[in-house]
């Protein structure tokens, strides 16, 4: 682009042709001159359409929207999350390996295979979707599921607005996957900071994607963030106090605080950025009194509660296994929640530790570089509280336990990489290197990503009534552990050197072989995403062997293994009466005895389709607004409300399962915990 | 043995309820709603930080004191302050379950929503005809967004006005329309303290920068 054509006003981006059916959008618009997305696109095609076959003919269809797509039971939408959060792992990691190729080819005056916009792109996506549409699904997905059962409850407080806010996450997601075959993502980084982010620098639609995309999915966040908040605070069964309340829950409470608390300033942020792209507005651009660092620090007032909103529930998932596999009550249980409400407050006090090169001053960077290395004492605190849970305890390594050690091994590397950032004088140096790269990689996958696996093994049966298979779990946590290291160690290597983030080619060719051993270990990672991807197909497969009845396979301590596995769709005949953190331990070691009789209705919400036809109202006018097809904006746009407003005229939205039902399911447990005992 | 039978029954712990404790019908809503409302006041302090920061940058075009007109700026408060108290009488007729005041009450409360509307949309009309688009400076963007963006909640908080009328309408004061008036009560007065805000802090400080 010439000089003169970007500083031509935002107004420009109007005066190229947009026609008034079509928008912006051409058959120029699909790359079919980008052999690597026509061959990409041709196997998502064709997947798509197996997948789409095999639907339609084992009927399927049918199944799966009056069971899952319009369900509201907080079960089911969290396990589609979690079915998200893996489908989207395959898509961000896939961003990954090719960056990894790349920058071990690009050497010696090789260009590498990757054209720059496409680099580009590849970087932006990998970190939206991780984020987004990887992590947030997981995390709200195992909260979903998880919160409800060890609070005794039936369901959220809102059923409705869970499948509504799943389906938005999804939209998003459709959104962002849209962007590889139709147009093209942005190319600005994964905060899309101006101005290259604004209109003058991005004219195309790769930044109205990101835009839209992380708008739908953000309403969804906001909204499951209320959701968790009330069914945490409201729906509690009788006697669990807030201190008696499973230690992930806790977890849960502060994540989904920190998420109604930020997602609202990313909202808001993106929503000045479009103003800027799509009327001309000047927040965030060069001229006019805009202010682009005052987009950088929105984006990160959002953007450090969000890592702690992903590492929090990790947390818990790691309190539960490290209790219930050595056979202990979690050590320091009350220290635990004030250490995470503690990170939970701190994590706002820290957002300028992104960009102390900003030059705020000596003063401005020291408090927040103080803030942020206080915030590894209640995170220290945490560690020691697992590790005093596993002293003499009788520690069963099964494979959560393993990614547990290997989380607290890992995340402590992190973590003290983090507190060497926070030295603003250190950052001057490290900023935006391969340093950070490696440190903030250190601290999702050895936190997030393990927790998140650990709370799949661990919650796996509970969800299917059968344990995940051992052998591959182990093989894949071994490619996942070794693969990290292999892949990350290099990049600290790097990052001291200098090498900063983002390049698609070197000169130096000594720094090839790290590049090369990095490559090696996304390698080793990608056996890994394989391994346990086997682990469910040979679980499934051999689900009789794995099979576990009495819905408590580990011998656990909360109440989500009081009732069967899978739980019925009420969860709990009946409500449970709690007397101790520890609840369903209680309840084992004083004679607690499964009521056999006495069942009564329960009442529970009713399935309804108008979450999806909502989302995907959403997505048509994200479309519409990404490629200026204006007329397809107000269509959807009017669609939308009128969807919404016509489900607030229907009043009756429950149902009761009669009494009849509940007898069968109960009568059907009891005859196979009885059988189960008796042989 | 009643004895032995009791101190029995007292012993052995209670681990569930044998009659279901009651779950009245929207039992969180009021705190749900809450927690929104307190998300949205969010981006409205994101809104008002903006216009902070970027409030006095006026990129040499027109500043407050050149735009503002404080009559009319007083008239449209007015207007909206009026729509508060007249919603506060609609749920005092509700707490009476006299559907036809309830009806009369939101009815006046809507039309003072679209007179300050009306207001509003002249006073950005006139601005833009005078040349202060949104764009011509990053006071102005702050301050169109910003008190648009107000001005959007209120165009909402109508449709919603009158669409709860229409369902009183159909099925009374039942708990779910009570509770849904209550819902748009607390997100009307909410819109109206930040206008006390937008008031105070864009425009009567704006006249003294």
């Amino acid at each position: 682009m010439s000089a003169s054509a970007v500083s031509q006003s935002a107004m420009s981006a109007f005066s190229t042709p947009v026609s008034p059916i079509f928008g912006r959008l051409t058959l120029e618009s699909f790359p079919f001159h980008e052999p690597i997305l026509v061959a990409t696109f041709a196997v998502v095609a064709l997947g798509g359409l197996v997948v789409f076959g095999a639907l339609t003919y084992f009927r399927l269809w049918g199944y799966l929207w009056k069971e899952w797509f319009t369900s509201v039971d907080h079960k089911k939408i969290g396990i589609m999350y979690m079915v998200l959060g893996i489908i989207m792992l395959l898509r961000g990691f896939a961003d990954a390996i090719m960056m990894r190729l790349q920058q071990a080819l690009a050497f010696g005056g090789s260009d590498g295979y990757l054209p720059a916009h496409h680099y580009d792109q590849v970087f932006t996506a990998h970190g939206v979707i991780m984020i987004f549409f990887v992590a947030m699904p997981l995390v709200t997905g195992l909260m979903n599921y998880v919160v409800p059962l060890q609070i005794g409850a039936r369901d959220v407080s809102f059923p409705f607005l869970n499948n509504f806010s799943f389906w938005m996450t999804v939209g998003g997601a459709i959104l962002v996957m849209m962007s590889l075959f139709v147009g093209e993502f942005a190319k600005t980084g994964w905060l899309a900071y101006p101005p290259l982010s604004g209109i003058s620098y991005s004219p195309d639609v790769g930044v109205d994607y990101y835009i839209w995309a992380l708008q739908v999915a953000g309403v969804g966040t906001t909204l499951s963030g209320i959701n968790l908040i009330c069914t945490i605070v409201k729906m509690r069964a009788p006697g669990m106090t807030l201190m008696k309340m499973p230690i992930f829950t806790w977890t849960s409470l502060c994540t989904n605080a920190l998420i109604v608390a930020s997602f609202p300033i990313l909202t808001a942020v993106l929503a000045l950025l479009a103003l800027d792209r799509y009327f001309g507005m000047n927040f965030f651009t060069n001229d006019f009194g805009g202010s682009p660092m005052l987009y950088v620090n929105l984006i990160w007032i959002w953007g450090h509660p969000e890592v702690y909103i992903l590492i929090l529930p990790a947390f818990g998932v790691f309190s539960e296994v490290a209790s219930t596999f050595s056979g202990k009550r979690l050590f320091g249980y009350t220290s635990m929640v004030y250490a995470t409400v503690v990170i939970t407050i701190l994590s706002y006090l820290v957002w300028l530790h992104h960009f102390f090169t900003m030059g705020s001053g000596a003063s401005v960077n020291s408090f927040f570089g103080i803030t942020t290395m206080i915030i590894s004492i209640p995170t220290g605190a945490k560690i020691f509280n697992w590790l005093f849970t596993m002293y003499r305890g009788r520690i069963k390594f099964e494979l959560p336990m393993m990614y547990t050690v290997a989380f607290m091994l890992t995340f402590v590397i992190g973590g003290m990489t983090g507190v060497l950032l926070a030295v603003p004088p250190a950052d001057f140096v490290l900023h935006n290197s391969l340093f950070l790269i490696a440190h903030f990689h250190n601290v999702i996958i050895g936190g997030v990503v393990f927790g998140m696996f650990a709370g799949i093994a661990y919650w796996w049966p509970k969800a299917f009534g059968f344990k995940l298979d051992p052998f591959w779990g182990k093989m894949s946590f071994w490619f996942w552990v070794v693969g990290f290291y292999f892949a990350f160690m290099p990049l600290y290597v790097l990052g001291l050197m200098g090498v900063t983030r983002r390049l698609r080619v070197f000169d130096d060719p000594s720094l090839q072989i790290w590049f090369i051993i990095a490559a090696f270990g996304a390698f080793l990672i990608l056996l890994g995403i394989l391994s346990f991807l086997v682990q469910i197909a040979v679980s499934i497969k051999n689900r009789e062997q794995l099979r576990d009845v009495t819905g408590d396979p580990w011998n656990g301590r909360t109440l989500e293994w009081a009732t069967s596995s899978p739980p019925p769709d009420y969860n709990f005949a009946f409500t449970p009466v709690i007397h101790d953190g520890d609840a369903w331990w209680d309840m084992k070691q004083r004679g607690y005895k499964r009521p056999l009789e006495g069942f009564k209705p329960i009442h529970m919400p009713r399935n309804t389709p108008t979450g999806i036809l909502l989302a995907a109202c959403a997505v048509a006018l994200g479309f519409a607004l990404i490629w200026y097809i204006w007329w397809l904006a107000a269509v959807s746009f009017v669609a939308l409300l009128g969807i919404a407003i016509t489900h607030t005229f229907n009043y009756n939205r429950d149902f009761s399962i009669p009494a009849e039902d509940v007898i069968r399911a109960e009568d059907a447990r009891t005859r196979v915990l009885a059988a189960q005992v008796t042989p | 043995m009643t004895i032995a039978v009791t101190s029995d029954s007292a012993a052995a712990p209670i681990f569930y309820e044998v009659d279901e404790h009651a779950h009245p019908d929207g039992g969180s809503t009021s705190l749900g709603f809450w927690i929104y409302l307190m998300s949205d006041c969010l981006i409205f302090a994101m809104l008002f930080a903006t216009y902070g920061v970027l409030g006095g940058n006026y990129a040499a075009g027109p500043a407050p004191k050149d735009l503002f007109d404080l009559n009319l700026v007083a008239l449209n408060t007015t207007m909206l302050l009026f729509s508060s108290i007249t919603y506060g009488f609609a749920m005092l007729a509700m707490a009476r379950g006299r559907i036809g005041q309830v009806q009369v009450w939101l009815a006046v409360t809507a039309l003072f929503g679209l007179a300050f509307l009306s207001i509003e949309l002249f006073e950005f009309a006139h601005m833009i005809h005078e040349g202060a688009t949104p764009q011509r400076s990053a006071f102005l963007s702050a301050f169109f967004t910003l008190v648009g963006t107000h001005g959007l909640h209120v165009t909402f908080g109508l449709i919603w006005l009158v669409t709860l009328m229409v369902q009183v309408g159909q099925r009374g004061l039942i708990p779910a329309n009570r509770r849904r008036l209550m819902c748009l009560s607390m997100f009307w007065h909410f819109l109206d303290v930040v206008w006390i805000g937008v008031f105070t802090f864009v425009y009567l400080m704006g006249m003294l920068r």
